[in-house]
């Protein structure tokens, strides 16, 4: 860890109060496995956005799809888990 | 340093708290109250692993909080058994008002702390807040190096706590992370020798009601009643008696310590302080815990370079060894003690405040200064011990002090 | 008795008093992927060949996937040392991901070694990392413990190419920890997977 990237204590706020919201870390930098869309077996029953425990998986209105936001999924699989027509699989993710 | 024995044991790996644990099988426990916490967790894992094994007949308390865990130990206390507990940081914090209620019963109970951090803001890694601020409860406090001392040093604590003329509870703190998940070359030594150690608790006599001296334990046969309701008449007597144990406790540590000694072949200074290369030292270092490790390094690295610089690690803090530490300083010319807590407001450190305090009315008067160091575990390497030994010799040199008290390690 | 006052040591010399026969190993993984484990069985195995050993884990937050470090120290002497480690002589990586976020060869000695679990060669590595000095290491651990195993943990097989790139312990005694440390019906899975990462790393 670069140390001077840290700030000293004369610069952050008291009390541990965070200078950055919780979404800058990217829950998404790593995964094993990525879940892919099958959009023609999907029926937007919002399940899977439901479930999703880290809020990655939208409904975008103006395309009426689902869409994965891959900068916060962690590949837990619960989508493809909990998706009634299985139209979520997991694919092993790329090194990156 | 580990000398042969007559039972040549050899090294496993073993960390602090795994350590521990097996220390506190063998002394073969009574009762185990305890509550999970970080670094803690892996004794009450490893304990209640051997408990379920039939590796040990411990009745094992999962209690709902630490306060009533310690609750629980010293009810068991009271009713003769031999108990053990083990917390951190906000368990020990929580655990407070027993803390002085267990002293003030007398009941040998021994507690391991993995030394942690306070909160706010959370905080997992190692500091001493959590032990420093119970000084005054009238529990004996040990302060180890490595997981191979915790180790010893909870055998020990039996003897010491249970010690007829001292009757005091004992803590045993190692640091969390750097003592309690690092595995180490810990010497373990045969189960039978540790059970011939430890022996059996024996109870004091104490005269009851009716002029007779009956055992000091709650039990029909012999009805007491102990710690109840004291008024301004006697609370005063009553806390003077558990100073007197105190007292007495700094000579029978050093007693128990080196019969181990003898038995183990490992041995700690004399069981209260640990000097190392201090007989002509200039410069010296005072440091509690798994950081005086690391000081033996760079100070071996200092004599290679012929500079005189020696460290003092106290391992009994309370009580505190006012004579050792005198004897260890007599020659010293600079001395820099290292907290691994903070008083706030309080100019300076804990273990600062005691030295200055200690060398008053001594003969000698070094130059002492404070660094605060390590909190939240921050890290305290080598690079570090040096700059400060490097402020020790430029104090030495120019005989003037820039400033008394610092924060070493900290992002100004 | 100034300039040459022995107090007026640099910095820079405490590199040339270096602890004796001290090596020290740095791991890189992310939570859940076994790298405490990983330099648990590797002190484990120097303890079994009479070395004096260390090994502790590094946390960052405590989740899976969460970048962690561990670490490892061997010697022939006793280590008083209770700090971190800042220049190792052996960095391994268990999850390539990393590469791209951490910077593993920070302290990195010079004439150490770069372990790295990855289906590309190690002069690619060396090119990623801009790596000009030491040795590199390569070994498709994930390949090989989702193949044995089922499961990408790919600590084992990390052990054996840290074997097989260093011989800082033998095979047998790494075999004879990891018997030690894992319950039979895991301990005959993993024991392939060290033996065939030590066979499929390789160095370039």
């Amino acid at each position: 860890m670069n140390t001077q990237e840290k700030k000293s204590w004369k610069e952050i706020p008291m009390a541990g109060v965070c200078w950055v919201p919780s979404t800058a870390y990217l829950t998404g930098d790593w995964r094993t496995y990525r879940p892919i869309l099958d959009s023609e077996k999907c029926t937007r029953c919002m399940l899977c956005h439901i479930y999703c425990p880290d809020g990655a998986i939208a409904w975008k209105a103006e395309t009426n799809e689902m869409v994965f936001n891959y900068d916060y999924c962690k590949g837990c699989g619960i989508c493809e888990v909990e998706c009634p027509v299985d139209a979520i699989s997991m694919k092993l993710e790329g090194e990156g | 340093m580990v000398l042969t024995t007559q039972k040549e044991s050899k090294a496993i790996a073993l960390n602090g708290d795994e350590a521990v644990a097996l220390a506190a099988k063998q002394c073969d426990v009574d009762v185990v109250a305890a509550y999970p916490i970080t670094p803690q967790t892996i004794i009450v894992e490893r304990f209640s692993e051997y408990v379920h094994n039939g590796e040990v007949d411990t009745e094992f308390i999962c209690t709902e909080s630490e306060h009533s865990a310690l609750t629980c130990c010293l009810a068991a206390a009271a009713v003769g058994a031999r108990t053990f507990t083990a917390t951190a940081s906000a368990g020990l914090a929580l655990m407070h008002e027993i803390l002085y209620v267990t002293s003030g019963c007398r009941a040998p109970v021994v507690m391991a702390v993995a030394n942690r951090a306070l909160s706010a803001p959370i905080n997992i890694h190692c500091d001493h807040s959590d032990s420093m601020v119970e000084r005054d409860s009238g529990w004996i406090q040990i302060y180890v190096e490595n997981s191979q001392e915790a180790y010893d040093s909870i055998i020990q604590a039996f003897r010491i706590a249970e010690h007829q003329e001292i009757s005091l509870p004992t803590m045993v703190g190692l640091d969390g992370f750097f003592l309690s998940h690092t595995l180490e070359n810990v010497s373990v030594l045969p189960d039978e020798t540790v059970r011939k150690f430890v022996g059996q608790r024996q109870i004091p006599l104490v005269k009851n009601h009716e002029g007779k001296l009956v055992p000091y334990k709650l039990d029909p046969e012999n009805p007491i009643t102990i710690g109840p309701l004291d008024l301004h008449d006697y609370y005063f007597e009553h806390k003077r008696q558990q100073e007197e144990a105190m007292r007495k406790a700094s000579e029978i540590i050093r007693k128990i310590h080196d019969e181990y000694a003898n038995i183990s072949g490992r041995r700690y200074g004399n069981g209260r302080v640990d000097s190392y290369r201090l007989e002509d030292a200039e410069l010296a270092t005072i440091c509690l815990g798994s950081t005086a490790g690391t000081v033996k390094t760079v100070v071996d690295q200092l004599r290679a370079k012929g500079v005189k610089a020696g460290l003092l690690r106290i391992r009994t803090f309370r009580p505190l060894p006012v004579q050792d530490i005198l004897e260890a300083l007599q020659n010293v010319k600079a001395v820099a003690v290292m907290d691994r807590s903070c008083s706030f407001g309080g100019y300076g450190g804990p273990v600062f405040h005691e030295i200055r305090h200690v060398l008053y009315d001594s003969g000698t008067h070094p130059h002492v200064v404070n660094y605060i160091y390590g909190l939240g575990g921050r890290d305290m390497s080598q690079l570090l011990v040096q700059e400060i030994y490097r402020d020790l010799a430029r104090i030495l040199e120019t005989g003037k002090i820039d400033k008394s008290i610092q924060f070493i390690g900290l992002r100004e | 008795m100034r300039g040459k006052h022995p107090l007026s040591i640099t910095i820079i010399d405490l590199e040339k008093n270096k602890v004796k026969k001290l090596i020290e190993v740095r791991w890189h993984g992310r939570g859940g992927q076994g790298a405490w484990t990983a330099s648990e069985i590797l002190a484990k195995a120097a303890i079994l060949e009479g070395k004096y050993i260390q090994s502790f884990p590094e946390f960052g937050p405590e989740r899976m996937g969460a970048p962690v470090n561990s670490y490892t120290r061997i010697s022939e002497e006793p280590i008083n040392l209770h700090c971190s480690v800042y220049n190792p002589d052996i960095v391994v990586v268990l999850d390539p991901t990393l590469l791209k976020t951490v910077p593993v060869t920070q302290g990195l000695k010079e004439n150490g070694a770069l372990i790295v679990n990855t289906k590309v060669s190690p002069a690619e590595i060396r090119k990623k990392l801009d790596l000009k000095t030491g040795k590199v290491w390569t070994v498709p651990a994930t390949e090989i413990a989702i193949r044995i195993l089922g499961r990408p943990i790919t600590n084992t097989a990390m052990i054996g190419a840290v074997a097989r790139a260093t011989q800082i312990v033998s095979l047998e005694s790494i075999e004879k920890a990891t018997n030690k440390r894992f319950p039979p019906n895991l301990a005959e899975k993993n024991i392939p997977i060290i033996k065939e990462a030590y066979k499929e790393a390789r160095t370039g």
